[in-house]
């Protein structure tokens, strides 16, 4: 197979409620990864679209976003596995292109969640679950993840700061990330203050702080193959290792409650394609939907053997100076999570930063990046690492 | 023969506080319910057991089917205690919900709203126990073993 470079990043301001149509918000990511990667629409060989359905008033988005953006009448095609789409967008292109159908595949992500009422979104995505075994008994989103936290407390002693912890340090870069949606500082005392909205209560052990924002965003990926990418690009990223795994939706079908077994099998994948390990990664992105959710990818990932991974946010190993730094664009938590642009979001943090692109965000002279992007309360794990040199080029 | 036209099976809407689902092939599920049975089903062919219960099973592709009440007690794996609740369920809070592990199979559910918070520990022995709803429609709930 061919090797695969990333030659253009895009993403919107990610805000609370978008003021334009869907296919205008996909036009700002793109036009930013299109300028990034210096080509233009007739380049593009193949458009990989990306979305949770169940927020889309338009059927079928594919088809307009194509039209909008000039892609006709290049092939073009929708893909959703819940907050990963994204990610699938990029592993469907990265086959595309190894396989070499396509040189330049342009992934592009979106979700403009504002089309509903935050109680209609949480039942909505609450049927990202079993709605016939699990959604009659009242279930949503943070309560699945609420339930993980319940057990890594119980089982490993983690405790409430530890989650609170993982949110300072997420506010501590979306004040840096000019593109986050949250943009305000969080102290540990707004956990413990009952005044504080921080501190409210979703789902024992969960508080408000402990959930990410929801946000309307998009992001674009420009995908290519070798040829293009040395044609085109100055620093191309390369593509070293992508994995994806699955776990049952109904929990009834997990043997693991501590952890997240579609991210460790994912990052297994990726790690062996890679032929790195995990103390080969230089930055993370990480999958921060909920507090508990980078500790368990701090575990699931290698970072930390499980039950340590609050150990890493105490000792600070995961912010910028650290040794493994983790979501220093904010992650999920305060950059926002628009469903469907997550994973295009992520990887284009990544490519800035193994590019030294980064700006305030950057960290020092990263070679090896992973993004870390999980689908509902873990049924669709992805795990992709990226080089700032091609496999088995020096480093 | 003539045979009548057959009424639509709907009995699974009867399924929970807001039910997502009518039409399943393990319709049964329900009026065992309402008899006060939970009930798993296992696979004749493998002997595989299932909950939730399936029609069909994915290990030797048979859908020849045995029902199996779940009985006994189960360890519980986790919960949580929801503060907000999605549209249809907001009359409900505070509940909590929780999965049970028996062994060879799993039940995820609710837990009883008599039992306080305070009572409920990870790892403790809980029964899955049929419950009717005020609206009419029916569910299971645990309790103590
Ligand atoms: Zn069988």
């Amino acid at each position: 197979m061919r090797s695969v470079a990333i030659i253009g990043v895009g993403q919107s301001h990610f805000v609370r409620s978008y003021p334009g149509a869907i296919r205008e918000l996909v036009f700002e990511g793109y036009k930013e990864a299109m300028t990034d990667a210096g080509i233009t629409a007739k380049d593009i060989g193949a458009s990989v679209v990306c979305s949770a359905p169940e927020y889309d008033k338009q059927r079928s988005p594919a088809g307009v976003v194509a039209e909008y953006l000039g892609l006709n009448p290049q092939p073009t095609f929708y893909v959703e596995t819940l907050c990963s789409s994204s990610s699938t967008g990029m592993r469907l292109a990265y086959s595309l292109v190894a396989s070499g159908l396509h040189d330049i595949v342009a992934v592009l992500g979106f979700q403009k969640m504002s089309e509903i009422s935050s109680a209609e979104s949480q039942e909505r995505m609450g049927r990202g679950a079993d709605i016939q075994w699990e959604s009659p008994f009242g279930t949503m989103m943070p309560a699945y993840y609420a339930m993980y936290a319940q057990a890594h407390m119980a089982q490993y002693g983690t405790r409430p700061e530890d989650l609170a912890a993982i949110r300072v340090k997420s506010a501590t870069y979306g004040q840096i990330n000019d593109r986050a949606v949250y943009r305000k500082a969080v102290t540990p005392e707004m956990f413990t203050n009952p005044e504080d909205k921080m501190s409210g209560p979703v789902a024992s052990p969960l508080r408000v702080g402990d959930c990410c924002a929801n946000a309307d965003g998009a992001s674009c990926i420009i995908v290519a193959s070798e040829d293009k990418a040395r044609l085109f690009s100055k620093k191309p990223i390369w593509i070293l290792g992508v994995g994806a795994a699955t776990a049952s939706v109904n929990l009834t079908g997990r043997d693991l409650f501590t952890g997240l077994r579609a991210a460790e099998q994912a990052a297994a994948m990726a790690y062996a394609m890679a032929g790195v390990g995990p103390k080969d990664i230089d930055i993370a992105e990480v999958h921060d939907c909920f507090t508990i959710a980078e500790i368990m990818a701090y575990e699931n990932l290698g970072f930390a053997k499980p039950g340590e991974g609050p150990e890493l946010i105490r000792s600070k190993a995961t912010y910028k100076d650290g040794a493994i730094p983790v979501n220093v664009d904010g992650g999920l938590l305060s950059k926002g999570h628009p469903i469907g642009a997550t994973g295009g979001s992520q990887v284009r943090t990544i490519v800035l930063q193994l590019r030294g692109e980064a700006g305030p965000m950057q960290v020092k002279d990263p070679e090896i990046g992973l993004v870390h992007n999980i689908g509902g309360v873990g049924i669709y794990g992805n795990v992709t690492i990226l080089g700032n040199q091609p496999a088995g080029g020096k480093r | 023969m003539n045979t009548p036209k057959k009424e639509k099976d709907a009995r699974f809407g009867k399924f929970g506080a807001v039910s997502f689902t009518t039409l399943t092939k393990v319709n049964d599920f329900v009026d065992y319910l309402q008899d006060g049975k939970v009930m798993a089903t296992r696979c004749k062919a493998c002997n595989t057991t299932f909950f939730p219960p399936r029609a069909d099973c994915c290990h030797c592709l048979s859908s020849d089917m045995a029902w199996r009440e779940v009985a006994g007690s189960g360890k519980l794996v986790s919960y949580s205690c929801l503060k907000f609740a999605p549209i249809g369920f907001d009359g409900d809070v505070p509940y909590s919900i929780a999965l049970l592990d028996y062994g060879d199979y799993r039940v995820f559910g609710r837990i009883d709203s008599n039992l306080s918070l305070d009572d409920i520990k990870i790892g403790m022995p809980m029964m899955t126990v049929a419950n009717k709803l005020p609206n009419g429609q029916i569910n299971y709930v645990f309790k103590k073993a």
